[in-house]
């Protein structure tokens, strides 16, 4: 009896030992470790990858950014409009659209391929697409532009979708076709080794750019 | 396609090494790290008054693994419940509540990383780090623990003792786990991943308007989160966000990441049985001749020195199924959605809605099958976006839940159906089922027989008490066929452990919370108990010697005979209901 009360004691004792201790290894040493080592080594990746003009932080390099004005590249549609929101006088948060802004969040609309809302919402921004780009064919709009993206985050656009909306942007913005497709080409990055992944346009910078051109930043 | 190839290729080189250096943990044999961390479990031992040579039969083992595991939900649950505390809470997020607590802890600890919460405003960085990294670590290291006591109950070196739970445990950590988290980490913060202590930024964009942008020690969670074949996201959605995986060097970083563990375990499994074989042939044949000839075969494959010859086998058969998914996926993505094509969007990219630009296609389809054949769970792209076809891909390889599988249990649940699949063979040519040179009896066939039934059980009961219930059809946000893959995918998701999901499902409720925890938790500890049970029964019994009427299980014909019964079965339990969910909704969307 008082022998197996004993062993008892002692598996519980390393029972909990063992949770203890890696409790504190895997979940405090580990990530504390790992943060100190990318502040001294990466700063700028470890601190987000911030984009910073003239001082003022103005988005990161990964995170995507909703442009509303014509004379900016848009991005692809996203269930939570990238976290961009306005605020008004009284602090009410909204969304550009002008409905309200729950709080930081990711995701998609996760419509199935045969959900009618799918089809609702395409439909609705290719018309809405098509009336601000009336130089540009309805066939012509490259898939990736008009789908949302898993994150509703996503950075980049394909560069098909960069080209079809530059005639819109040199018209808004006074710049030249050529100047917006030099500035697309700077942000657009290949395939890495020519094979893995596909080729994209940062959105953001391309706008900084455009920006920075215009002498509006 | 050729992205892809070469992605599998140098997997199948990577493997390798990993497997090797992974067998040599796992037999307790030599390592170059070994003057360092001999003395970090030195002290972890002794802290814990664990004596590593103490060994442990089947029962104790699994005693250990699920009361371990059972205090560690506990100490989880604690801290989820108190976690607005000041302490890592920049953000200042509330507590949990207790029924999302409860799903939560259960998710992690099984390996499952199912998340009915949202990581940006469900978890403060102190649960991120205390519960969610702890358990990723552990979970995989428990997982691992049991299939390597699995394999040391097959290989049938002694009679009773399949090792020292405690001392696996740690040992797969420290020598495994964390070298690998910290250089890992690095190179995924050297790509873009954040990875710091402070709260959420808010920018001014150009436009005049306000973003706000999710930090954190995000790196930190997401490497672990692939080695670990866990897949809980830091955010809501998870590898699609470019904080966690900005580019495709990251994608492919945790692509290998969540592949090279269970693929090295298959080697593992393969170099510690042939150690008995390797030691049996040079017993039995005490004359020079023999173990010349012994010698002169065992180079003769390049593929058996690397896996092993009944490791080949398993690797091969896991291959097959898992090329066949990655196939039929890809091919579905890249035909795109033609109710899209109708209202008169381009669909030369493929299906792009729920995609990343810098992903496309290929990438993604080969994620999603890897991470569901792997059962981590992890998403680069919204599996609920997915077209019919490409979405029943994942759910298939849960349902099959043999494709590489998780951490160790994967293997374990190959080599069920091996054994089934001798037994199957035997009956046939009328003999004697064999597995590795013990006899296959009416005990392991029950075993076997129980282990292959709960998993189906737990998703098509389930799924059915679902769609019953009021609270199980709230959940369900997709109209027709899709809404049954919804409730489908969620269930064989829990019951493999893997924990992605169809995310529409507005699984945040009690119904959602309680029912997915219970599958979680049965899913992974009914199974590798009687898994283990097998391991303990055959490891009492004496080898046999083979002869010509002996079915050789390390051979190519063995694999597919391998790959046959796993699609039979599978067409047996689950063909009817993916016939209403996805092949439905296929052949509605194409009419």
């Amino acid at each position: 009896m008082k022998e197996s009360l004993k062993a008892a004691l002692h598996g519980m004792r390393q029972i909990i030992g063992v949770t203890v201790i890696l409790m504190l290894v895997c979940g405090l040493v580990f990530p504390c470790l790992l943060t100190g080592l990318s502040a001294l080594i990466f700063p700028r990746q470890a601190g987000g990858n911030l984009l910073t003009i003239d001082g003022q932080t103005v988005g990161a390099e990964y995170v995507g950014q909703e442009f509303t004005e014509d004379y900016y590249m848009w991005s692809r549609p996203s269930a939570y409009h990238y976290n961009v929101y306005l605020e008004d006088a009284d602090g009410k948060r909204y969304y550009h659209d002008g409905t309200e802004f729950p709080g930081i969040g990711s995701g998609s609309n996760n419509y199935a391929a045969t959900n009618p809302a799918l089809s609702q919402r395409v439909e609705a921004d290719i018309e809405a697409f098509l009336a601000k780009n009336p130089t540009v064919k309805r066939e012509d709009i490259p898939t990736d532009l008009l789908t949302a993206s898993g994150s509703g985050l996503d950075p980049h656009i394909s560069p098909a979708s960069a080209e079809i909306q530059i005639p819109r942007i040199a018209e808004a913005s006074g710049l030249t076709e050529a100047e917006i497709r030099d500035i697309v080409t700077a942000n657009t990055q290949g395939k890495m080794l020519g094979v893995f992944g596909e080729e994209t346009v940062n959105v953001l910078k391309v706008n900084i750019e455009i920006a920075q051109r215009m002498g509006i930043l | 396609m050729l992205q892809i190839a070469l992605t599998i290729l140098i997997y199948l080189i990577l493997v390798i090494p990993v497997g090797v250096y992974v067998y040599h943990v796992a037999a307790g044999k030599h390592t170059f790290a070994d003057p360092v961390l001999n003395r970090v479990d030195g002290a972890m031992y002794k802290i814990c008054g664990i004596n590593p040579q103490s060994s442990m039969n089947w029962k104790k083992y699994a005693v250990s693994l699920v009361v371990t595991n059972g205090v560690m939900m506990l100490l989880g649950y604690a801290v989820l419940r108190i976690q607005s505390v000041g302490l890592f809470n920049p953000n200042g997020i509330g507590s949990m509540e207790e029924s999302l607590s409860f799903n939560t802890v259960i998710s992690f600890i099984t390996n499952t990383n199912l998340q009915h919460y949202s990581g940006e405003s469900g978890l403060s960085y102190l649960s991120q780090m205390l519960v969610i990294i702890f358990m990723m670590f552990v979970s995989a290291a428990s997982g691992y623990a049991a299939c390597v006591a699995f394999i040391r109950g097959l290989a049938g070196k002694t009679k009773d003792n399949v090792g020292n739970f405690f001392a696996d445990l740690i040992r797969i950590t420290t020598r495994v786990l964390l070298p690998f988290s910290i250089a890992g980490g690095l190179l995924l913060v050297w790509q873009g991943v954040p990875q710091n202590f402070s709260g959420n930024v808010v920018v001014d964009t150009i436009e005049g308007a306000k973003q706000v942008i999710a930090m954190g020690p995000v790196a930190a969670l997401e490497i672990i989160k692939h080695f670990g074949t866990n897949g809980g996201g830091f955010l809501g959605a998870n590898s699609a966000t470019p904080i966690e995986n900005p580019t495709i060097l990251t994608n492919l970083l945790e692509l290998y990441a969540m592949m090279l563990l269970p693929g090295a375990c298959v080697i593992v499994f393969g170099k510690m049985v042939r150690d008995r074989k390797g030691e049996l042939a040079h017993a039995s044949v005490p004359d020079g001749s023999g173990a010349a000839a012994f010698n002169m075969k065992a180079p003769r494959s390049l593929t058996v020195w690397m896996y092993g010859r009944e490791g080949r086998s398993i690797f091969a058969a896991m291959g097959i199924l898992f090329l066949i998914g990655l196939g039929i996926c890809f091919w579905a993505e890249s035909q795109g959605n033609p109710a899209l094509a109708h209202i008169g969007l381009s669909q030369s990219m493929g299906s792009m809605e729920g995609k990343e630009v810098r992903f496309g296609v290929a990438q993604s389809s080969l994620f999603t099958t890897v991470t569901t054949s792997f059962t981590t769970g992890t998403v680069n792209n919204m599996h609920d976006t997915l077209t019919p076809l490409g979405g029943m891909i994942p759910m298939l390889h849960m349902m099959l839940n043999v494709v590489f599988g998780g951490k160790g249990v994967g293997l374990m649940n190959m080599i069920t159906y091996a054994i089934l699949a001798v037994f199957i063979c035997g009956l046939m040519i009328g003999r004697t089922p064999e597995y590795l040179g013990k006899k296959i009896e009416g005990r392991e066939m029950k075993l076997a027989a129980l282990c292959i039934i709960i998993h189906p059980l737990l998703i098509l009961a389930f799924s059915a008490l679902a769609v019953c219930t009021q609270a199980g059809l709230a959940g369900i946000t997709n109209p027709g066929y899709h809404g049954l893959s919804q409730v489908l995918y969620e269930f064989a998701s829990a019951a493999a452990n893997n924990g992605s999901g169809f995310e529409g499902l507005a699984d945040n409720t009690l119904f959602w919370n309680i029912t997915t925890g219970i599958v979680m938790f049965f899913g992974r500890y009914l199974s590798m108990v009687l898994q283990l049970a097998i391991a303990g029964s055959l490891m009492k019994k004496r080898f046999v010697s083979e002869s010509a009427g002996t079915l050789h299980t390390d051979t190519v014909s063995f694999a597919v005979i391998l790959v046959f019964v796993v699609y039979i079965f599978a067409a047996l339990t689950f063909f009817p209901v993916l016939a209403l969910g996805p092949v439905s909704e296929h052949l509605t969307l194409w009419a």
